[in-house]
């Protein structure tokens, strides 16, 4: 008998049973890849925090060794607290803003008088290759920022640190070559972020 | 039939040079164009295009007499949707680097025109071998464009290819070639070249 394959009850019944095959693939798949899935994502955020302590380049068990010996999570400031091998404690500040295309954030490293910037580290969902991408993908960008003060003076009135097209002084860091709505979205987040979540903190 | 007769190795070898998805049919330029800009995420993109054609012409291609005739783009959809997804929570579980990196452009893998294009015009009439050929001579195909356009454009763009610095330009950046634009036109030049050598119109 041939099957008549262009009656309605037939496509009703075929689509069916097709949408339900690829459902429970699919549910299997990703419940079966999950747990290894988090353990990524963990990794990667312990190595995200890790270079923004210039703490680059580390394998990954180096990574995870490093980061358990080191780094401890401040829960009710939200800052990852840091004591590195010198003995030095430094701050990281977890930081989200809206790129170009997507989410962008950052780990932003500060010493301890909470006003010097001892490292940056950034990363993006979507942002160009090769050109907005460039925040997390250019070490030597992100290194730029070592240094550089939060505020514009000592007793913390204004906050300043800022990304700018051709500008490079105490508190402000040259913006990425063709990334313009990129650098601009940074600076943003960096000011409304640290205003926002963390200016008690930095105060203090 | 024989595994590698004459017809099944004009299914592999059309889509490399007559019949090139890129460069003759000029399907699957939005993607060329987006991860081309360094050499890594071009082979990554252009395995994985690879790999989800060839077995989304196969899967089509076993199922082809079962599909009622008025859904079968949504059938094909329906099963290259579900390949891509995999393909991402596999990336996304042994080489999250990679998955990162590429980000939105493994799930743009759906929208593919090359992937609907071989479905609908081979896999719906052909036996699954000459299907999978088929696949993975037209993924082949297109990796060989992302490869040539992104070492081209990662090589004088940035003065590196695959990450390693070869020249040393840290202060000169060649903003130009890493502008979506420059793919274009590099693909554009790839193509004349085809045409006027390697391209014989019957």
């Amino acid at each position: 008998m041939k099957l008549n394959t262009n009656s309605n009850t037939y496509i009703i019944i075929y689509s069916t049973i097709l949408v339900l095959i690829v459902a429970f693939l699919l549910a299997f798949v990703s419940q079966s890849l999950k747990p290894q899935q988090d353990a990524n994502v963990k990794l990667d955020t312990e190595k995200q925090i890790l270079n923004s302590l210039n703490l680059r380049g580390l394998s990954d068990e180096e990574a995870h060794a490093t980061y358990e010996k080191i780094v401890s999570f401040d829960e009710a400031q939200n800052v990852y607290v840091c004591t590195l091998e010198n003995g030095d404690v430094k701050y990281v500040l977890p930081l989200k803003g809206q790129g170009m295309w997507g989410g962008i954030s950052c780990f932003l490293a500060v010493d301890n008088d909470k006003n010097t910037i001892y490292g940056a580290y950034f990363n993006h969902e979507s942002e160009t290759a090769g050109l907005g991408a460039e925040i997390k993908d250019n070490a030597d960008w992100q290194a730029k920022f070592q240094g550089k003060k939060i505020f514009a003076d000592e007793n913390k009135e204004t906050l300043a640190l800022s990304v700018e097209k051709n500008v490079n002084n105490e508190t402000t860091v040259d913006a990425v070559t063709g990334a313009t709505v990129t650098s601009t979205a940074v600076s943003k987040m960096l000011q409304e972020q640290l205003t926002k979540k963390y200016m008690d903190f930095l105060k203090n | 039939m024989a595994l590698l007769s004459k017809q099944n190795k004009e299914a592999f070898t059309n889509p490399l040079n007559l019949d090139h998805p890129i460069l003759v049919q000029v399907l699957g330029i939005c993607s060329a164009l987006a991860v081309t800009s360094q050499l890594k995420p071009a082979i990554v993109m252009g395995l994985a295009v690879t790999v989800i054609t060839a077995f989304a012409n196969v899967i089509i291609s076993i199922i082809r007499n079962t599909i009622p005739n008025r859904i079968r783009i949504v059938v094909q959809l329906v099963v290259v949707a579900a390949l891509v997804t995999i393909v991402s929570q596999v990336l996304k579980a042994y080489v999250y680097d990679v998955s990162v990196q590429l980000s939105v452009y493994v799930g743009l893998i759906i929208t593919n025109c090359i992937l609907m294009g071989r479905l609908e015009a081979f896999a719906m009439q052909n036996k699954p071998w000459p299907s999978f050929l088929d696949g993975v001579g037209n993924g082949i195909g297109y990796a060989m464009i992302l490869i040539i356009v992104g070492a081209f454009r990662e090589f004088f763009g940035r003065g590196s290819l695959l990450g390693f610095q070869i020249i040393d330009c840290k202060d000169f950046n060649n903003g130009m070639m890493t502008m979506p634009a420059m793919a274009l036109i590099l693909v554009g030049c790839v193509i004349w070249v085809h045409r006027a050598y390697f391209y014989k119109e019957k």
